[in-house]
């Protein structure tokens, strides 16, 4: 975007009309508790209460509290707004406000501004008592000159104290009034929003605020030549607008399952804290276990008991509870298990995203444990896939993972309301007498599903145990009865693939280049595909919810293309090192699974960087693939 | 039986008179003179007493020679992993208050690999019977040492003999958080097997039981002396205790009065190192359970849920406001 050339701060009473633009991308950075996150998310909320498509990514530093003005600590956060729908984070930030000059240093590192990014930065440190910070801002606002960004000073801190003593905690809503102006946004609602964030302050803490709010607009008014309309969608759907983990939360309580039984861990931890507030009101409960493994022994007990349960973790707790998972695959207990995937291996990247956690989640486990993983693309599959998973989970007797990851649970995006239907909140416990004669593992010889009974059932009667067991479910070592339960526990997987559509392709069906993605890449390479479509290239994509199985027809699909490459968030080896080959070469995930799925010779495009993907990094690569040398893409 | 049996509330069935026979089911395949035979038979005794519902009755084990007690009940069963017994119980009767529920574990099994949910179930106590199955060796692996096996047990993991001291469970709860019944009794006296797990199961809160348990394979000199000796049992006695009959008292060759309201004590007597001391070492019965606030909500109707869920979402709605 082409922002007027002049960065000069206009004279007092000049007045601008705003300027139509299609989309703007907005970051605010700060140290850690300046409120920025708050900021950014009530200027999403605010766009998307306007009918703007809105897409925001927390920027988290992987400290609680890095030291102040440091390099890499910075705390914030981007949001996304256009004229239509937004999905995925974009790749240069047109406006970034800043509360210190370092922690852009980190940012312009991870590529997140070019030379059409117009920075506004607080000016308080120019007149610092301590020399060395004056310095530091000097030095700074030279260098970010030389990269050819245009820096604003404004002094943020100044405007404030004009109405409150200590502005740490109130600069925030300064700017969000300043971004109202510059982006044309709807005062009332933006003080809506106000009173909704502080709801459970004092009105005189909603009034400052609100009064902040009115002097940033003001302030921007007089003194910014920027001023734009993002002009909204038609919408007729009734939107409802929230993060990923709250969509996976209220899809929690939608599904009717009533238990959540957890241990803390980021980036999983907000959809608890989420149901903490709210579950009890639709008949549910928290359980905060002792650790990973008891959590989910503790929602395979319940689930047992025919009472529907949730464990919800991140890559180091999945890993504990494999041995749990495949007893439940073993004994055939539904249970939900959401992973809301982190930086690994070990304790890794606990904010950043990454997609490292597809092939744990599907083999992870000792011994043949079949089961099924699913992985939403977008905020609203993290609220409607709970729903599917919980129904899939006991149709087939089996836990089935749902993958989602950090770049969802902090991401913000508008979706069409959900419509409940009441079948979703029934309780499965069936108390009447169980069938005379029928077995606890009455295995379909077609389909290898079968009924449970739930205790309370009288003459159901059984007991689960994990240790090798026929029809009857009594223990049983015999080889045949051993290969014919294993046979069973597998065909039920074939079965529900049986049931599965083929893939939609994004383009045409045909062409030189397949991209195919998983997860919340889903917006990065749909936009991306459509540049590339734009500037002529053949590319198409497609997009897999269902990881295991996987879904019918893909072949077929995969026959029409010259090159199939997938897109992931996750590692592989690139080929051109000294120590890396065809035969060793270690593809990413995705690639992995379906190499071994479809016998074709797939190649993979990923990284491990702890970034959303953008789209102009998935253009850069398929131009490299096509050998489009005079790429007009910067990085 | 009554037709309806609200979620809430446990209904004895009315028109059954429930046997022993509804309590077993198969062949037990411990060792022969295995302490495991006679705590079987004592629960199916008790459950039969308490006129327990088999189908509204789980049993729940880990792994190892205790694990497979469930197997062998007429109740649901679940065998579950190694250690983890309490979570799965837990689980179980968290939204299920109208099920009764038996943890069944070994010394291995509680006292190592799932020692921390041993310290986080008595802190929940929850409504529930815990049995550990103390013989002092791990036996469905074949003789390696336990956590409860004596100083100096030679082992096949410590063939010169262990070289910890061990765990004393009794001690070990009773420094727990929230422990609210804590009793200790032998699989070879079945008059005080029988009333210890009898006044377990009427506790409103996590009874747990240490059973001392001979191991006839791996660990026949542990218990031998003991078992063989009734003076170096002490019977802890008193009025709200495990009570017995005057002459199923005379098996114990000496009796110390105590009040198992008085948790000091309870700790002293926990370590006596000159006998074993067998009753109830302590109980209280106003402790928090957690069983009730897990069932504090359930049973919520469709339509409310749906109503509440509808107005949830309305804090979300792009239109509920300017």
């Amino acid at each position: 975007m082409d922002y007027i050339d002049s960065g000069d701060i206009l004279n007092e009473g000049d007045r601008i009309k705003p300027r139509k633009i299609k989309q703007a991308i907005v970051e605010i950075v700060s140290d850690s508790g300046e409120g920025a996150q708050k900021c950014g998310q009530s200027f999403g909320a605010i766009s998307a209460k306007m009918g703007n498509g809105v897409w925001t990514v927390e920027i988290i530093p992987a400290e609680i509290q890095p030291p102040a003005r440091s390099r890499e600590g910075a705390s914030g956060i981007r949001v996304r707004i256009g004229s239509d729908k937004v999905t995925n984070m974009g790749n240069h930030a047109d406006l970034v406000i800043a509360l210190n000059e370092q922690v852009l240093y980190g940012r312009i590192r991870q590529d997140a501004y070019n030379e059409n990014t117009l920075m506004f930065i607080e000016n308080k440190w120019a007149k610092s008592e301590q020399e060395s910070v004056r310095q530091q801002y000097s030095e700074a606002l030279l260098k970010f000159k030389e990269l050819g960004i245009q820096v604003i000073e404004i002094s943020m801190e100044e405007e404030c104290l004009k109405l409150m003593p200590d502005p740490r905690k109130g600069k925030n809503m300064w700017i969000l009034g300043l971004l109202c102006y510059m982006y044309d946004r709807d005062i009332p609602k933006a003080e809506n929003q106000i009173r909704k964030i502080f709801k459970k302050k004092t009105d005189e803490v909603i009034d400052l605020n609100i009064k902040l709010l009115q002097a940033g607009y003001d302030w921007a008014r007089e003194n910014l030549p920027f001023h734009y309309e993002v002009t909204p969608m038609d919408v007729d759907d009734d939107m409802v607008v929230m993060n990923g983990n709250e969509a996976l939360s209220l899809g929690v309580m939608a599904s009717g399952i009533e238990l959540c039984s957890m241990y803390p861990i980021t980036p999983a931890t907000s959809v608890s804290h989420h149901l903490a507030e709210y579950f009890e009101r639709v008949g549910g409960i928290v359980h905060q276990a002792e650790d990973e493994i008891s959590a989910i022994g503790f929602a395979i007990g319940a689930s047992f008991a025919g009472k529907p349960a949730v464990t919800v973790t991140s890559g180091p707790g999945l890993a504990l509870k494999t041995e749990f998972i495949g007893l439940a695959v073993m004994a055939e207990i539904p249970l939900v298990i959401i992973d809301v995937q982190r930086g690994g291996p070990s304790t890794g990247l606990p904010t950043k995203v990454e997609q490292s956690d597809l092939l744990a989640a599907i083999y992870g486990e000792a011994g043949d444990a079949p089961k099924i993983v699913l992985a939403a693309a977008t905020i609203e599959e993290c609220f409607h896939f709970v729903v599917l998973a919980r129904k899939l989970a006991e149709s087939f007797r089996t836990p089935v993972i749902l993958l989602s990851d950090a770049n969802l649970a902090t991401g913000v995006q508008p979706f069409p309301r959900p419509k409940i239907d009441p079948l979703w909140l029934t309780n499965p416990i069936d108390q009447s007498p169980w069938k005379d004669g029928a077995w606890p593992f009455g295995w379909d010889e077609k389909t290898g599903t079968s009924k449970r009974p739930i205790p309370g059932q009288k003459g159901g009667m059984y007991t689960v145990t994990g240790l090798a067991h026929g029809q009857t479910g009594k223990v049983a070592y015999d080889p045949e009865i051993n290969q014919a339960s294993v046979e069973s526990r597998s065909r039920k997987i074939a079965s529900f693939q049986k049931s599965l559509k083929s893939p939609k392709i994004n383009g045409d069906p045909e062409g030189d280049i397949l991209l195919v993605g998983w997860g919340s890449t889903l917006g990065a390479i749909e936009e991306a595909v459509a540049d590339a479509r734009a500037e002529g290239l053949k590319v198409s994509s497609l997009h897999l919810r269902f990881l295991f199985p996987i879904v019918p027809g893909l072949v077929d699909i995969f026959k029409r293309f010259k090159k199939v490459i997938t897109v992931e968030i996750n590692y592989s080896d690139t080929l051109g090192h000294p120590m890396v080959n065809q035969e060793n070469r270690r593809y990413a995930q995705l690639a992995w699974l379906l190499r071994a799925q479809t016998h074709m010779d797939i190649d993979c495009f990923s990284n491990v960087y702890g970034q959303p993907l953008n789209p102009e990094k998935v253009l850069k690569m398929i131009k490299r693939e096509l050998k489009i040398e005079n790429s007009e893409v910067k990085v | 039986m009554l037709v309806q049996t609200h979620e809430l509330c446990s209904v004895p069935s009315l028109d059954h008179d429930y046997g022993m026979e509804d309590y077993g089911k198969g062949v037990a395949r411990w060792c022969p003179g295995c302490g495991g035979h006679s705590i079987l038979t004592t629960v199916q005794r008790v459950c039969k007493d308490m006129q327990y519902e088999p189908e509204k009755t789980v049993v729940v084990s880990g792994i190892g020679c205790s694990g497979r007690f469930p197997h062998y009940m007429g109740t649901y069963g679940f065998h579950g992993l190694h250690g983890r017994a309490f979570p799965v119980a837990s689980g179980v009767k968290f939204r299920r208050p109208d099920l009764n529920v038996f943890v069944v574990t070994g010394d291995g099994d509680c006292c190592s690999i799932g020692a921390a949910h041993w310290v986080h179930a008595i802190r929940y106590n929850m409504k529930m019977v815990a049995l550990l199955f103390d013989n002092g060796i791990y036996g469905l692996t074949k003789k390696q040492t336990s956590p409860t096996s004596p100083l100096g047990t030679h082992s096949n993991t410590h063939p010169r003999g262990s070289v910890l001291p061990p765990i004393n469970p009794i001690q070990t709860t009773l420094g727990l958080a929230n422990v609210s019944f804590v009793a200790q009794t032998v699989d070879w006296n079945s008059a005080h097997l029988y009333a210890t797990i009898r006044k377990a199961a009427e506790h409103p809160g996590l009874a747990f039981v240490r059973i001392v348990q001979r191991c006839p394979a791996f660990m026949r000199d542990l218990y031998g002396d003991i078992a063989v000796n009734p003076k170096n049992l002490i019977l802890l006695s008193h009025e709200n205790g495990i009570n017995l009959k005057p002459k199923a008292r005379q098996a114990f060759g000496r009796v110390i009065e105590h009040d198992p309201s008085n948790i000091h004590k309870a700790r002293e007597h926990a370590e006596i190192n000159n006998g074993i001391p067998i009753g109830l070492l302590y109980q209280n019965t106003d402790n928090a359970r957690y069983d009730e606030y897990g069932a504090h909500n359930i049973g919520m109707g469709v339509e409310e849920k749906k109503q509440n869920l509808e107005s949830l979402l309305d804090q979300y709605s792009t239109s509920n406001s300017v």
